[in-house]
């Protein structure tokens, strides 16, 4: 059997939405088995119809977002409202390793599956509890979503124009909270294996998003100042932006730093008069009068492709990167070399097209194995061969909605 | 003193800036040993950044280098020479995790690519954390963080958000792009140090920030892989969203029923609820714009304080965009003690973030501020590898260190 990085880590998975899931996702694509524990009487949203899933959707096996969130994972149904089957949930997390939840704080305790619970089942269980603003302080019991996330982090009053109004970064500040809680459940796992200690993390999806600007939050400590937008622009470098190329809404990132990049920069450029003016003669004067600048660049950016701007560039070592739409991705011949995306098959939604892994492992690689679960596919193995339930045992289960 | 999570584990660091040393300070943070080589008498490129005290450049009072390097060991060590790269070899003998940011064909050069450190140190997991990876024709290409921000697809989406109030990409706020590939890193180098328990030996890791940064956009780049070209946030419509306050703005997400009739509730507009126009968020979403109006109108007499408080204690989820200030000052974040005061020889006393996560039994620690330039070379070179204090004083003047 092909050795993997996290090869005889079992995992109870009780995320849901997106947060969660992708954490226990990047789990399973090192390897880890990944058993998410779903009901019919409370789906993931991720499962149900709604607008981020669009108007073609047909039912929770066919959710193409579950699938970006939920490959490789088994699936089993468990309707946790009652008490037999948080029994069976306790009985599952006993041949666990790992237990994630990223309920409202006090939810699981509510449910009987809090920390001290697991920990008498499994005294060297490693859970982690995400949760909107953690499970401590006074407004723990405060929800939220990626958007609210990125709000109360403090990235999205960064994020955009000094003209123009804050981002709130969407989906992909979920799977920043994500990937934190991988790393501390990592480090939570080489610990009990090193010293045979379980432990508790409680981890807080709007701190894992300020963890990302801590030199924003220096500033106000060193300076008593917010900083606040600044657009593609940097403190020091000019050019530094993006611009417009040849053909419909492309653009072309380009970044220079030394007194050698801006001298390539208008060699390519073919040496313009306007490159030589007082205004533009150093660094500090390029950045003083970048508006204008970024104007005369632009002028040149836009009879060529954004591609032509950065291999001319990249030539004479400038920093030149398209800035792409998510389509060009998969036509981009680099990516394609490097096989960033993978196509699995999923048996009712057919052949799909996913981002792989994010990192290259030369030993033990990550890898998409499997499509996600259909809810409850993996019933029979888990409480039959997992758990030793026989098979009228679980037919009863089912027929009280325990297993539901 | 409680125990740490990574104890005993030794990191080299040969990185600048933000990715290679956010990945480092994580494993610090967490107890690992971290040596951070940087160049004699230049060091770190992140040195010279701002932000610093009264605005005064100095390169031992930046504040994000004191951020990202916070309990490490700093060394100069110039690897452009022999005796450089002699030392280097030394050190990796000694090293489980080399975390390094250097384009492919330098570390190539100099010998100092995976498979000739493996040749010295068969157990040592080396991660390598670049613009677009090790392999494809772009692996030497240059790109500073806005480069790869934009270069991975998310600068074109963040302007989706925001549909005609931006007209061109825009990457995300300070050094996301560059903060996110370190961190994922850092998962990965931990789960090899795992691996490394069973097997004993060690393996390289291939981090491309182009594809750390558009992982995270996956859902989104998942549905241009489909052929939908159309974005999943431009086309949502969604009821909530963005919305000015008196003082600022607020981010509003209500994709579930009774957090649309929690908003309801909020705004004074209770009789919303039974209404069978605004039965399902479909129905809503083909009245975004008359809603968004009417909640925009209850926003903007109230200040983002009061919505967001108001909003949560009915189970509305509701954020208020926060500025620094407004995060060293908030209750919340007080209370979980997640800004921490480190206490730095040059700059004094400052706060910054501890971890977003508390482990019950193997805390986050702040053991040390960020090293000084080659402040420990003594102790490094001369008690760790046993050169004489001549031998310091000839490679210092040779430029070694």
């Amino acid at each position: 059997m092909e050795r993997t990085l996290l090869h005889g880590i079992r995992v109870a998975d009780f995320t849901w939405a997106w947060a969660g899931p992708y954490g226990t996702m990047l789990l399973a694509l090192m390897g880890a088995e990944v058993i998410k524990i779903e009901s019919s009487s409370r789906l993931d949203h991720t499962r149900v119809r709604s607008l981020a899933a669009g108007p073609g959707f047909v039912g929770p096996d066919h959710a193409w977002i579950f699938n970006e969130l939920n490959l490789n994972k088994l699936s089993i149904n468990l309707d946790l409202s009652q008490p037999k089957a948080v029994e069976l949930a306790k009985k599952l997390v006993k041949v666990c390793d790992v237990a994630v939840q990223n309920f409202r704080a006090g939810v699981m305790d509510r449910l009987g599956l809090g920390y001290s619970s697991l920990k008498e089942v499994k005294p060297d269980i490693i859970m982690l509890s995400s949760s909107a603003v953690g499970g401590t302080g006074p407004e723990r019991q405060y929800v939220g979503f990626a958007p609210t996330f990125s709000a109360l982090g403090g990235l999205a009053y960064l994020t955009g124009f000094p003209d123009g109004p804050p981002i709130p970064v969407m989906g992909s500040a979920d799977l920043r909270s994500a990937t934190t809680a991988v790393f501390a459940i990592l480090a939570a796992i080489y610990h009990r294996a090193v010293t045979g200690e379980g432990q508790h993390i409680d981890m807080s999806s709007r701190e894992t998003i300020t963890a990302l600007i801590g030199e924003s939050i220096l500033e106000y400590a060193m300076n008593q100042r917010s900083p606040s937008r600044q657009g593609n622009r940097d403190e020091a470098m000019a050019p530094h932006n993006c611009y417009p190329c040849r053909g419909e809404n492309k653009w072309v990132s380009i970044a220079v730093d030394t007194e050698e990049e801006w001298q390539a920069l208008c060699q390519v450029m073919g040496n313009p008069h306007w490159a030589e003016e007082e205004r533009f003669s150093d660094a500090y004067a390029r950045w003083h009068n970048q508006e204008e600048l970024d104007r005369l660049i632009a002028e040149w950016t836009i009879d060529y492709t954004h591609y032509e701007v950065m291999e001319r560039l990249q030539k004479v070592n400038v920093a030149a990167v398209p800035s792409f739409r998510g389509n060009e991705l998969f036509n981009d011949p680099h990516l394609k070399e490097r096989g960033f995306s993978e196509v699995v098959e999923h048996p009712l939604m057919g052949k799909r097209t996913v981002v792989g892994p994010p990192w290259k492992l030369s030993s033990t690689p990550a890898r998409v194995s499997r499509h996600s679960p259909l809810l409850g596919e993996h019933n029979h193995y888990v409480f039959g061969e997992l758990l030793g339930l026989s098979e009228e045992e679980v037919e009863r289960l089912v027929e009280e909605k325990v297993i539901y | 003193m409680a125990q740490t999570a990574l104890a005993g584990v030794k990191v080299l660091e040969y990185a600048q800036m933000v990715s290679g040393p956010y990945c480092s300070k994580l494993l610090a943070d967490l107890g690992a040993e971290v040596i951070k080589i940087e160049e004699p008498g230049v060091g770190d490129e992140a040195r010279r950044r701002e932000p610093f005290p009264n605005d005064i450049p100095h390169p031992e009072k930046s504040g994000l280098f004191l951020y990202l390097n916070s309990n490490k060991l700093g060394i100069t060590l110039n690897l452009q020479t022999t005796t450089g790269r002699a030392i280097f070899e030394e050190l990796i003998k000694g090293t489980d995790v080399l975390i390094e940011d250097n384009r492919p064909s330098a570390m190539k050069e100099l010998r100092m690519d995976y498979e000739s450190l493996a040749e010295v140190n068969p157990r040592l997991i080396m991660a390598s954390i670049t613009p677009f990876g090790q392999t494809g024709p772009y692996r030497d290409y240059k790109a500073y963080p806005l480069n790869s921000y934009h270069g991975s697809g998310s600068a074109s989406i963040l302007a989706d958000i925001v549909p005609g109030e931006i007209e061109r990409p825009v990457k995300g706020g300070g050094y996301l792009g560059d903060y996110d590939s370190g961190l994922c890193a850092a998962a990965a180098v931990v789960g090899a140090l795992y691996r490394r328990l069973f097997t004993g030996v060690g393996q390289h890791i291939d981090v491309s920030k182009q594809e750390a940064l558009l992982s995270l956009e996956r859902v989104e780049i998942g549905r241009y892989a489909m052929g939908d070209s159309r974005s999943t946030v431009s086309v949502q419509r969604m009821v909530g969203g963005l919305h000015r306050c008196k003082d600022g703005y607020v981010v509003i997400t209500i994709p579930m029923q009774h957090q649309w009739e929690a908003l309801a509730k909020l705004i004074g507009k209770p009789e919303w609820i039974k209404e069978e126009s605004y039965k399902d968020e479909f129905a809503r979403a083909a009245h975004a714009e008359e809603l968004n109006a009417r909640i925009g109108e209850w926003m903007i007499n109230h200040t983002k304080d009061e919505s967001y408080h108001r909003g949560q204690e009915l189970s509305c989820p509701i954020g208020a965009i926060s500025t620094a200030e407004e995060l060293l000052n908030s209750e919340q974040l007080k209370a979980r003690d997640f800004f921490m005061e480190v206490d730095h020889p040059k700059i004094g006393r400052v706060k910054f973030p501890a971890a977003p996560y508390r482990f019950s039994k193997t805390p986050w620690r702040l053991e040390r501020p960020a090293p000084l330039l080659g402040e420990h070379n003594e102790e490094i070179y001369r008690r760790r590898l046993g050169y004489t204090k001549e031998d310091l004083v000839r490679m210092r003047a040779a430029g070694t260190i």
